[in-house]
């Protein structure tokens, strides 16, 4: 596929930038997301391999920050707040039912691989508590009930 | 000269070189500090803050990263520090499964000393959410239970370091880290060369030996078979410990006598089969030397350092000599010549080899080191898991009386004995083709410049006209370091001996465990070594090529060394191994 081998080239190329820095993974890590959106064992192997480190230590940082992901992003990424006000507001009750509609546990992705379930830190939109975003869409005084009729518009 | 600091610790003065910690300098003053995490030379992070102490700062320092500096008074045994590191355990005993009962390392356990040592008197303090893992023993060597871990990373620095290898590392975060490969691999999967260094650094049971003493037991007990057991040079240096005895303490005779109540049929030494292999060996190099043959050759006899050559550095493949490693060598003779000799079947005989090394149980179970459809060795057990069947037994090691291994296999020379120590299989093999080449006999019988526990060791030996280069590395780190240089054109050397162990097999990853705070008191690598280099100075026969018994076997069956009998016997193959398996 030339999309996947431009993508290919593109990491090589970072890899090569951050070669010898100290730290290098980190950087690496978050470009690799940027070209591919997660971080699949095979990128992995490329950025452990072209840094000169171990898979162990790549993966292991990809599994200790939550902004790395190990599977791809569905197409459309819904973030439920669970920051202070929307937390009193109810938003757990709102995320468990988003959990239990799409039948997918926080941070997976559907198996048609329509949505990405995530938990976030405070949105910046607590007047509007319980809030959660689905792609750039915002979503406000949320009920669990209203769940189901705003997933189905997708 | 060095720069000496003046401190005071617990009232007690000292001064220590500058760069020393607080840990180092307090063992100076008679102060032992409780550690977890720390292993000397291998893990210094002050991650378990069981080393905490009291410098008059803000917080409480780590003394095992904390540097000495001028004046500086310590206190390490006050009401709250002795509360910080009793809560600290209590915290880790909150997620450990605390089965002392069943555990390997029971009464010789870094964290069951601590709670005895620091008061614990309530392991449940803390009671409450625990992970629950799965055991990895898919490994043919090494199996991991991390319902014991308590997340110290003594086995990831070394795997890491020492050894190059890092297939396992933190994954995750907070309550749900764990220690493990990549993606959730297993050991079997991940390119592990099965050295066991992370056992050995492991403080707790969370890692340990695949076991292999109910199939011996099995064996023992089948009156069918007949049960040919032999031990490898570096047992004899370390079993005793297992009992009690100081580390050092040579128990060869004792060795032969405890195998021999254990109940096998023949009790053999894998020391004879390290003769044959100087003899195949040295023949070898004089051979690709005539020949120009690839150069420089190195040793294989161990397996840890077999594995990691194959993935890590396929490309030097063609430098690993074709010979088998000793016990190897050992179990194909004994089911040929030997099984001949008796007029045995030797479909009916079982060979256990007792190893220093966890390496040597993937090893046998690889599939060109047989013939006739037999495994040379049929069985592996470690020093520890012999000792545990001594102990099963009942037998008092202590005072079983001195006995010989028995004939033929049993005879051995000076030089298969220091086979156990870093730089042995090289004096071994000097000693032997010096004397073939140059027609003269050697005198002194030592090659002090290939002894001791330098990581890399060079040096040129003179054998008639010619200038042999070599060098021995220990630890495959050290081993990668060595190709590195090989690769970059900055060295050359004729033979170069590796093993994959730091010290080489005395302190291999089947060894009686030593505790960190032990390893601050003594070395294992020196301490050991020396009893091999004792015996080999005090046995009548010290070169290969001097072993009676080798002879005979060349004379009545073999041949020539690497003739075409030996080549099929005794002689094997490599493969490129893949680093990362789909």
């Amino acid at each position: 596929m030339p999309d996947n081998k431009e993508k290919y080239a593109k990491l090589q190329e970072s890899i090569a930038k951050h070669k010898g820095e100290r730290g290098a993974v980190m950087p690496v890590l978050q470009e690799a997301m940027n070209i591919f959106g997660y971080v699949p064992q095979d990128v992995q192997e490329m950025i452990a391999d072209g840094l000169g480190t171990t898979l162990s230590e790549v993966y292991g940082v990809s599994t200790f920050y939550s902004q790395f992901s190990l599977e791809p992003k569905g197409e459309h990424v819904i973030g439920v707040c669970l920051g202070t006000a929307c937390y009193v507001k109810g938003s757990q009750k709102v995320l468990d039912r988003i959990s239990e509609e799409l039948k997918i546990e926080v941070g997976r992705t559907t198996k048609d691989g329509k949505f990405t379930l995530n938990a976030t830190r405070c949105l910046g939109a607590c007047g509007l508590a319980p809030v959660m975003m689905i792609g750039d869409e915002v979503y406000g005084r949320l009920t669990p009930d209203e769940v189901p009729g705003i997933l189905a518009k997708y | 000269m060095e720069n000496l600091v003046k401190l005071t610790i617990d009232g007690v003065s000292v001064e220590v070189p500058a760069g020393t910690t607080v840990l180092e300098a307090a063992k100076k003053a008679g102060i032992n500090i409780p550690t977890l995490c720390y292993l000397k030379d291998i893990n210094q992070i002050g991650a378990c803050r069981m080393c905490v102490v009291d410098t008059g700062a803000r917080a409480f320092g780590a003394a095992c990263v904390l540097p000495v500096a001028p004046g500086m008074n310590v206190k390490t045994n006050t009401p709250k520090l002795r509360d910080a590191r009793r809560v600290n355990l209590e915290l880790l005993l909150s997620n450990h499964d605390k089965k002392c009962l069943s555990c390997h390392r029971n009464q010789n356990c870094e964290l069951q000393q601590m709670c005895m040592d620091l008061g614990v008197d309530d392991e449940d303090r803390f009671a409450g959410k625990m992970n629950s893992y799965d055991i990895d023993d898919l490994s043919p060597s090494i199996v991991r239970n991390n319902n014991k871990c308590i997340l110290c990373r003594r086995c990831v620095a070394a795997c890491n370091n020492t050894q190059a290898v890092g297939v396992i590392g933190p994954v995750n975060r907070g309550f749900k880290t764990e220690i493990k490969s990549a993606w959730g691999q297993s050991l079997s999967e991940v390119a592990c060369i099965n050295c066991g260094q992370c056992i050995a650094a492991c403080p707790t049971g969370a890692l340990y030996e695949k076991d292999g003493t109910k199939d011996v037991w099995d064996m023992l007990a089948d009156d069918e078979v007949i049960t040919v057991v032999q031990p490898a040079p570096a047992v004899r240096a370390a079993l005793g410990e297992e009992f009690g005895m100081p580390m050092g303490t040579s128990v060869t005779g004792k060795l032969a006598a405890a195998l021999r109540r254990l109940g096998f049929n023949k009790v053999f030494d894998t020391d004879w089969g390290a003769d044959l292999t100087i003899m195949e060996e040295g023949t070898e190099l004089l051979g690709r030397l005539k020949n120009g043959g690839t150069l420089p050759m190195i040793t294989s006899c161990s397996p840890g350092w077999i594995k990691f050559c194959e993935t890590y550095y396929p490309e030097f493949i063609p430098n690993l000599s074709s010979c088998k490693s000793p016990h190897e060598m050992e179990g194909a003779m004994i089911k040929s010549y030997w099984a001949e000799k008796e007029g045995i079947d030797p479909h009916k005989i079982r060979v256990i080899s007792v190893m220093p090394c966890t390496a040597k149980k993937f090893e046998a179970k690889r599939p060109e080191l047989g013939h006739d459809g037999m495994a040379d060795v049929d069985a592996v057990v470690t020093t520890r898991e012999l000792a545990r069947m001594i102990k099963e037994a009942g037998i008092d090691f202590v005072n079983l009386p001195d006995e010989d291994f028995d004939s033929v296999m049993g005879e051995s020379s000076g030089a298969g004995v220091i086979f156990g120590a870093t730089g042995g299989v090289m004096e071994a093999a000097l000693r032997t083709v010096y004397e073939k080449v140059t027609g003269e006999t050697l005198n002194p019988v030592e090659f002090h410049e290939v002894r001791g526990i330098q990581g890399v060791k060079e040096a040129t030996v003179k054998v008639g006209d010619l200038d042999v280069a070599v060098a021995i590395a220990h630890g495959t780190a050290n081993a990668a370091k060595l190709l590195d240089s090989i690769k970059a054109g900055e060295k050359n050397y004729t033979f170069i001996e590796v093993m994959g162990c730091p010290g080489g097999c005395v302190t291999g990853g089947g060894q009686p465990i030593v505790s960190a705070q032990k390893r601050m008191e003594i070395d294992p690598k020196v301490v050991r070594a020396k009893a091999l280099y004792d015996e080999d100075a005090g046995k009548p026969v010290r070169k290969s090529h001097e072993n009676e018994s080798v002879m005979a076997a060349y004379r009545d069956y073999l041949g020539e060394p690497n003739s075409h009998k030996a080549h099929e016997l005794l002689h094997t193959t490599y493969v490129a191994r893949a680093k990362y398996s789909k």
